[in-house]
């Protein structure tokens, strides 16, 4: 681990102004791929702002009859709060379905949101990566791994997003609210936070060096059924060859993009009608890759919606 | 020399008279295992405050050093030291002995500008803190000049040769005999290359007492990891002290030692003060050896009844190019099934990958996977039960050398198994049961592993305060040699459990071979068993020879062990007072065992079935264990607890092994895919549902004087092949190419259609 | 960094390099040896440790985070003379073998019981609505951030009932 200096932020605003001073900068919260990112030296942030204490673990009911959920609130506190188990309960699942109990235990959900592919090229800092080092190459176009980007990859990267939480965020149409060291707050779709790798894969996201994720806010619950999947070779403990999250009309995939994908073609289709498994294969019909893993999530997807729309899911 | 008969006498073991052979004790050494307490040996107390080693590793697979730059890591903070092979402490070549009953060569570290494969040790920094020496380490500038690399097993399967000194068995003329067969199976399986995956990283610590080095380590043989460092040091054996008394792990993967003992030595050395060095996780994939990958073409002929006409298993696999090993696959075939005309052999590739070793089960792990597999083929051909296939080709005398069978349950494995795991409730057409979305079949294999018994030595000391001390240069790496061994000291001597003390891992101590092959608990439990029987001759000769003793001038033949006292008649000497009037060191005796001469006059193995029920994920592919039960026969089980524990653990390395195990060379660098514990997918708990094993009632009076034999790779036999069965019998689906991945059964799954 | 962390029910203060994990700072600073590093990544649960009461992965935790907070290690779970209840329960299930994973397993086991007395659910709840039950289930994927090589899985599985009180 490169040397950094350690700052504990004491309230927001000290977090955001010691981050628009140095843009080698990272926030710490959990810690929990940060901290393994800089032990293999792939993240060299100068300064460390640890925001672990500041009071944004917050989970709390919306004007609107949603639920906004503090950046901080471990993984654990979302997927046990009583609300989220009844109105979301795709969300709790996805969370369950990712890392350890002392993982989830220490993770936020805002480092979640915020955490980096786990592409194996990627994480071995002695191979070509263009986004750990632009320009270097892609290893992983002609590599082994198993899980590459369905959709939205490019020339330069076909890397995924690690996330099962934001799956379920996706499709229940979560926003990442925001603020920046000159007070400004934005909102995002989670959706979209991620950027797609285009001709820039080492950016990850839009957010500012010096922008903190303050709290994800979930609308109400769409009208009709959840359910959640998740495909892997071990039982657990391991991340998803792929994810489904289906709330209502709404799908995403996980492990397919970069960015948890929601699958606009596959809504469109069930919108006018369209079987499950149709609706899956409009969506998979703008896919690029090999066979057999758009096989696979077509096939899942299909049967995670039928799952949903049977009121038997989650 | 002794043979077989001698042991035949009833001795203090198999009568059991206190019942402590058997008994479920707990582990001896459990109270600071799960306390946290046993130190590892990163972990043990240095005689001052330690310095930490570092080791970089190299991004090549094969070619040249052309320059090295450790300027900026020398002057990093904390830094101490910096070595590559330009300013290294000279070591003996590789390979080199000077001392002749040396079990090892010298085994150097940064020893020269070559590179031989990804991962390999290029250079150290030695710090005043972890945090800095691995800082440092990143510091470090390498330039190569890369060399054409043969990187790709199946790419490069026309480059097999010949396995070193061996040839092929050929029984009868394989090739008429199959071509002649009424029914045949021809099918090619694929193991790929695993990673022991130990939980605790090779590490050492090291310091210096005068000219004489103390080093802790994790390895399972004391005199090899001995012999090894001193030989690279170019001392004689006796200014190496080794200890290794708690290791988190082997698994074969520690059978030798690696760059952190050498580095760690020499670095005490040079700085005089004590040393740590652990391999990081990456670097245990990366630069410790592995199970090669296996490919194996099977061919099957049976006549309509199921006889076995031909049988031939013709393995690849590969090693390091300078580290010859072959993963003999084939050659468990040769004691498991009789056909009158049989082939069975390996070829070899060489290839610039780290070296290949052995790792739980070498040879019949990734063997059984293909051939249990075939004969589940050639029984569904024929329409017959797997099982009723099996013993009617159970032979009745090993088929491979035509000698009588110690003892072989074999068929009862399978009969019992198959009552107590409900087997006549299996479908035997595939794809024919349904819960919910999940595919569920039942698949069956059988195990069988070798027993052997090396020469090994052990020390016993009874003192004064009634304690017996067994001391034994022998490892425990979780198989519970240390609770053994109190067992049959306590049997063989009449003490109660707490009367008994045992002291491993030292090379100091008498020596015993170590932890590998399964052998250990039959070797280092009957050289302390022989031990035991010695101090009895001792004791009861002290008690006939000493005017204060009760026993005076009794014939010793005639007394027995009990309750911490020798007894004649109803008269009795306690062995503490004995002991005490002995000396102040008490009674000191060291006994051995060899193998028996005429010990390879029979076939002796140990023997198991494995059933398992498995759903199939109709949509995704995946693949979850329901459960599995195995029944094992092997030998006199020493503790009912701890020999459980053994062979369950290997039944699970045979899920892992069926189901995720798998660690690809990617050919364009020479490196692992998998790199650490998130990418290489040993089982987790949620993966081992309703698991459980049994072990048949047996002694095997050719094995040694207990009849005992080992237990701790017979759970992984077969244990895969049991589970790829089951995959076919659940969906249909007939996987010859391992891990059963949801890719590759999806991709089957959708080329049936379903 | 000058850092305070109560660990075991003592505090103890160091002058931490900001680079120490917490894992390192228990091993290499406090000789508190008994938290294993496995991976250093969070990839295996051996150095599993209560903070306030609840597990976590001390290899991806910074020590200079916990300024103040209560750490338990398989250290302090015995008292002066009888072994924690999960300990003992280990210990005569034999849920171990080369026992480096163990402390690990042991505090996982411990965090576990919590956990399912504070109702927190499980990816292996079937009702995420309803009462969390100690099922076999529930315990193998709770228990599945803490890897056995030995692979004592099943023994695992009869300590954590036999500590829990759950019949088999």
């Amino acid at each position: 681990m490169k040397p950094f200096a350690y700052e504990r932020a004491r309230d927001v605003d000290h977090a955001l102004s010691l981050a628009a001073a140095n843009p080698g900068a990272r926030f710490l919260a959990g810690g929990t791929n940060l901290l393994d990112l800089m032990k293999l030296e792939i993240e060299q942030p100068s300064q460390v702002i640890d925001v672990g204490r500041l009071p944004l673990a917050e989970i709390s009911e919306t004007p609107s009859g949603g639920l906004r959920i503090g950046a901080l609130a471990t993984n654990t506190a979302v997927a046990s709060d009583p609300r989220v188990r009844s109105r979301y309960p795709i969300l709790a699942r996805a969370i369950l379905a990712g890392g350890s109990v002392q993982l989830r235990n220490k993770a936020s959900v805002g480092g979640n949101l915020m955490q980096r592919t786990r592409c194996p090229y990627f994480m071995d800092s002695a191979k070509p990566c263009n986004k750990r080092l632009p320009g270097s190459g892609c290893s992983a176009m002609e590599g082994l791994a198993m899980t590459f980007a369905l959709f939205g990859a490019s020339e330069m990267c076909v890397a995924v997003s690690p996330s099962d939480m934001s799956v379920a965020l996706a499709a229940l149409d979560g926003l990442a609210e925001t603020v920046r060291a000159d007070g400004s707050v934005s909102r995002r779709p989670v959706e979209t936070l991620h950027r797609l790798p285009g001709e820039a894969p080492q950016v990850d996201t839009d957010l500012a060096p010096d922008e903190l994720i303050l709290a994800v806010e979930l609308p109400p619950p769409p009208e009709g059924g959840q359910a959640w999947r998740k495909v892997r070779a071990r039982a657990s403990y391991t991340g998803a060859i792929a994810s489904v999250a289906v709330a209502g009309g709404q799908v995403a995939l996980g492990a397919v993009a970069a960015r948890p994908w929601r699958a606009r073609a596959a809504e469109e289709a069930l919108a006018s009608g369209a079987s499950p498994f149709e609706a899956a294969a409009s969506e998979l019909a703008h896919a690029a890759g090999e066979e057999g893993r758009k096989a696979l999530v077509r096939r899942l997807a299909a049967d995670v919606i039928r799952e949903a729309r049977e009121g038997m899911g989650s | 020399m002794s043979t077989v008969r001698d042991w035949a006498e009833p001795n203090p073991v198999t009568e059991n008279r206190t019942g402590l052979i058997g008994k479920p004790v707990d582990r001896y050494e459990g109270r600071l295992k799960v306390t946290g307490t046993a130190p590892y040996a990163y972990e043990v107390e240095t005689p001052s405050a330690p310095l930490y080693g570092h080791i970089v590793s190299s991004t090549i697979a094969r070619g040249r050093i052309t320059a090295i730059d450790t300027k900026a890591a020398e002057s990093a903070p904390g830094v101490v030291l910096a070595w590559s092979h330009l300013n290294v402490p000279e070591q003996a070549a590789r390979g080199a002995r000077i001392n002749p009953r040396s079990q090892r060569g010298a085994n150097p570290a940064l020893a020269s500008d070559r590179v031989e494969h990804y991962g390999q040790s290029v250079a150290f920094i030695l710090a005043d803190t972890p945090e800095n020496a691995r800082a440092a380490g990143s510091l470090v500038r390498v330039a190569y000049a890369e060399e054409p690399a043969d990187l790709d097993f199946l790419a490069s399967l026309a480059k097999a040769g010949p396995a070193p000194g061996e040839e092929d068995a050929r029984v009868g003329d394989f090739e008429a005999g199959y071509s002649a067969s009424e029914v045949t199976v021809d099918g090619t399986w694929f193991s790929p290359l695993q990673n022991h995956a130990q939980m605790e990283p090779c590490a050492t610590t090291a310091w210096w007492e005068g000219d004489k080095v103390v080093v802790h380590t994790s390895i399972q043989m004391v005199k090899g990891g001995q012999h090894a460092l001193a030989e690279t040091l170019g001392l004689p054996s006796d200014r190496v002290r080794l200890f290794t008394r708690y290791i988190g792990g082997g698994f074969g993967g520690k059978g030798q030692s690696y760059d952190d003992l050498t580095l760690a030595a020499l670095a005490s050395r040079a700085s005089g003060r004590p040393v740590r060095v652990a391999y990081t996780r990456q670097q245990m994939f990366q630069a410790t050896i592995h199970r090669p990958a296996v490919q194996m073409r099977v061919r099957l002929g049976a006549d309509r009844t199921g006889r076995l006409n031909a049988m031939a298993i013709e393995a690849v696999t590969h090693c390091a190019r300078n580290a010859p090993f072959v993963e003999h696959a084939a050659n468990f075939a040769r004691n498991l099934y009789a056909a009158p005309h049989r082939l069975t052999g390996h070829r070899l590739v060489r290839l610039d990958i780290p070296h290949a070793g052995a790792m739980r089960a070498p040879g019949e792990a990734p063997g059984m996977l293909s051939l249990e597999c075939a004969m589940d083929e050639l029984a569904e051909t024929l329409g017959l039960d797997p099982i009723e296939l099996r013993i009617r080709n159970e032979p009745e005398v090993d088929p491979d050398n035509g000698k009588p069978f110690s003892v072989r349950q074999l068929v009862r494995c399978m009969r019992e198994g198959a009552q107590q795991f409900g087997w006549d409730r299996r479908n035997p057409v595939p794809g024919a049961v349904r819960d919910g979305r999940w595919y569920v079949g039942m698949g069956m294999a059988t195990a069988i592993r070798g027993n052997f018994l090396l020469p090994a030595k052990a020390g016993l000391r009874v003192t004064g305060d009634g304690l017996a001390t067994l001391t034994q240069g022998m490892t425990d790496i979780g198989t519970g040699t240390y609770t053994i061994l109190a067992q049959i000291t306590g049997e063989t001597l009449g003490l109660t459990l707490d009367k008994v003390r045992v002291e491993l891992g030292d090379s100091d101590m008498p020596p015993a071979p170590g932890s590998g092959g399964q052998f250990g608990a039959a070797t280092a439990g009957s050289a302390a068993f022989e031990t035991g029987m010695v101090m009895r001759r001792r004791l009861a000769e002290l008690a006939a020879g000493d005017p204060a003793s009760p026993l005076y001038g009794e014939d010793p033949t005639l007394m027995d062990f009990a309750n911490g006292n020798i007894v004649l008649g109803n008269r009795s000497a306690s062995l503490a007072a004995l002991a005490g009037r002995a000396g102040p060191e008490g009674v000191y005796v060291e006994g051995s065992i060899s193998p028996a001469a005429d010990a390879r006059d029979w076939s002796q193995h140990t023997y198991g079935a494995h059933f398992a029920e498995v759903g199939v994920d109709s949509v995704t592919g995946e693949v979850r264990l329901r459960r599995m039960f195995g029944v094992f026969a092997a030998g006199r089980i020493l503790n009912a607890k701890l020999a459980k524990s053994q062979i369950t653990g290997g039944m699970i390395w045979g899920v892992g092994a069926a189901l995720t195990e798998a660690n690809p060379v990617d050919p364009r660098f020479g490196s692992f895919l998998h790199q650490d514990l998130g990418g290489y997918l040993a089982p987790v708990h949620a993966d081992i549902v309703n698991l459980d094993a049994v072990l048949l009632d047996e002694a095997d009076d050719k094995a040694n004087p207990m009849g005992i034999k080992g237990v701790g790779e017979l759970g992984i036999c077969g244990a895969g092949a049991a589970i790829a069965n089951a995959v076919y019998n659940a969906c249909g689906v007939r996987l010859r190419d391992y891990p059963l991945t949801p890719d590759k059964v999806l991709a089957a799954l959708e080329a049936k259609g379903l | 960094m000058l850092t305070t962390i109560r660990v075991n029910g003592v505090d103890r203060a160091a002058d931490v390099d900001p680079r120490m994990s917490l894992l390192d700072f228990l091993r290499e600073r406090l000789d508190l040896k008994g938290t294993k590093k496995g991976c250093d990544h969070g990839q295996c649960g051996a150095c599993t440790v209560l903070v306030n009461g609840v597990r976590i992965n001390a290899c991806l935790s910074l020590a200079v985070m916990h300024e103040g907070d209560q750490v338990l290690t398989v250290e302090g779970l015995a008292g002066e003379e009888a072994l924690h209840p999960v300990q003992h329960a280990f210990l005569v299930e034999d849920a171990f073998q080369c026992g480096y994973c163990t402390p690990g397993q042991i505090c996982s086991a411990v965090g576990l019981l919590a956990e399912v007395a504070a109702g927190q659910p499980s990816e292996a709840t079937v009702d995420l609505e309803g009462p969390v039950v100690l099922t076999d289930a529930e315990i193998r994927e709770r228990m599945s951030g803490n890897i056995c090589r030995c692979s004592a899985y099943p023994q695992i599985l009869a300590a954590v009932r036999r500590a829990a009180g759950v019949a088999a």
